[in-house]
């Protein structure tokens, strides 16, 4: 049986891998290589902020302790964020930021799909417009490899230096600690573990097709979900953090 | 990159209309960004992207020959006809 306090930090880490991920992929808003793909990459990174809205939402109804969505995304330092590594990492060139939402875009369908199935109703319907978003941004995602990978020397060279730097951070994505394995066993969460073989066959396949190399797995960084991050997460929050820590309480 | 008109249907029943234009690589992405650009307000149900270059239009110099001829001919309007309300969308 998993109790509220179980459920609020199982949820809270959905919203954190939501925010920052969103956060990362907004840094390319007015940015973008072209104006098309600035509007579409921006869609993405909304797509996600609202995800965000809504795990966060859903954590301070369960707290009932007063708390807000924005008392979890503007308030907290960084040991209190639970995402995982990957999603911090700084947004990079557009390789780099194509290559980790691809790797991202994989593994969040499959994790969508079986959070559909949630016996938490809240969950479980979050997971649904969730799910329908990750199968167009996997559709993007996925071109994108392709027409890189196989594409000039210099786009081939830059993604597989990508896909290099972000497989170690692969890792933790497949990784169960004892929260997630009793969400998974009370049938609220999901079995991540359970998802590894086939995000390595469609990776692989796309990969490969794209003309890349899957990376070696010699190499392994996790702490994300204890709150031990990268550097990089201190610095995206207190650019992303600065209204709310200079104006406290500041509304539009 | 290819230049690529895009054409909404706002729903069902309706006429696919044109609403802008994009760059994109090849149809797929011009459709894909189609969908980004001009549909994230719930404006459509269906696209269609054509290729600039692949539309034939009239040319300015075309007007006289064109049209002129029509002005003095309007028994060809339907403007006198009173149409149903229950007819929408005409």
């Amino acid at each position: 049986m998993i109790d509220k306090q179980q459920l609020k930090e199982f949820v809270l880490r959905l919203g954190d891998d939501s925010l920052v991920l969103g956060h990362r992929l907004s840094q390319w808003s007015s940015n973008g290589p072209f104006l098309e793909e600035d509007l579409a990459l921006t869609n993405v990174a909304l797509d996600y902020v609202g995800r965000a809205r809504m795990f966060y939402g859903y954590t301070a109804e369960i707290a009932a302790d007063g708390s807000t969505e924005d008392s979890y995304a503007y308030n907290r330092d960084c040991r209190d964020f639970t995402n995982l590594l990957i999603h911090e990492l700084p947004r990079g060139d557009f390789a780099f930021t194509m290559a980790r939402q691809y790797l991202v875009d994989e593994f969040n369908l499959a994790y969508m799909e079986r959070l559909k199935l949630s016996r938490d109703k809240t969950l479980a319907a979050i997971a649904e417009k969730a799910y329908k978003e990750d199968l167009y941004h996997l559709r993007r995602s996925t071109s994108w490899i392709l027409r890189l990978g196989d594409g000039t020397t210099e786009s081939h060279d830059r993604l597989q230096n990508a896909i290099d730097d972000l497989w170690g951070y692969t890792t933790e994505l497949f990784e169960m600690d004892e929260l997630d394995q009793e969400m998974s066993k009370a049938n609220v969460g999901v079995d991540v573990a359970s998802l590894q073989p086939e995000w390595i066959r469609q990776v692989t396949a796309t990969l490969s097709k794209a003309t890349l190399t899957v990376p070696a797995d010699d190499w392994v960084v996790t702490g994300g979900r204890k709150g031990i991050h990268t550097e990089a997460l201190g610095h995206m929050l207190s650019d992303m953090q600065f209204l709310q820590r200079a104006y406290p309480g500041q509304q539009w | 990159m290819k230049l690529y008109e895009v054409f909404i249907r706002s729903r069902r029943g309706l006429d696919h209309k044109h609403t802008g234009s994009l760059h994109a690589e090849n149809p797929q992405q011009a459709l894909e960004y189609a969908r980004d650009i001009y549909t994230r307000r719930s404006e459509g149900i269906s696209i269609w992207v054509v290729n600039s270059s692949d539309i034939v239009a009239s040319q300015e110099s075309d007007c006289e020959s064109f049209y002129d001829p029509h002005d003095d001919k309007p028994y060809r309007h339907a403007a006198h006809y009173q149409l149903p309300d229950e007819v929408n969308n005409m």
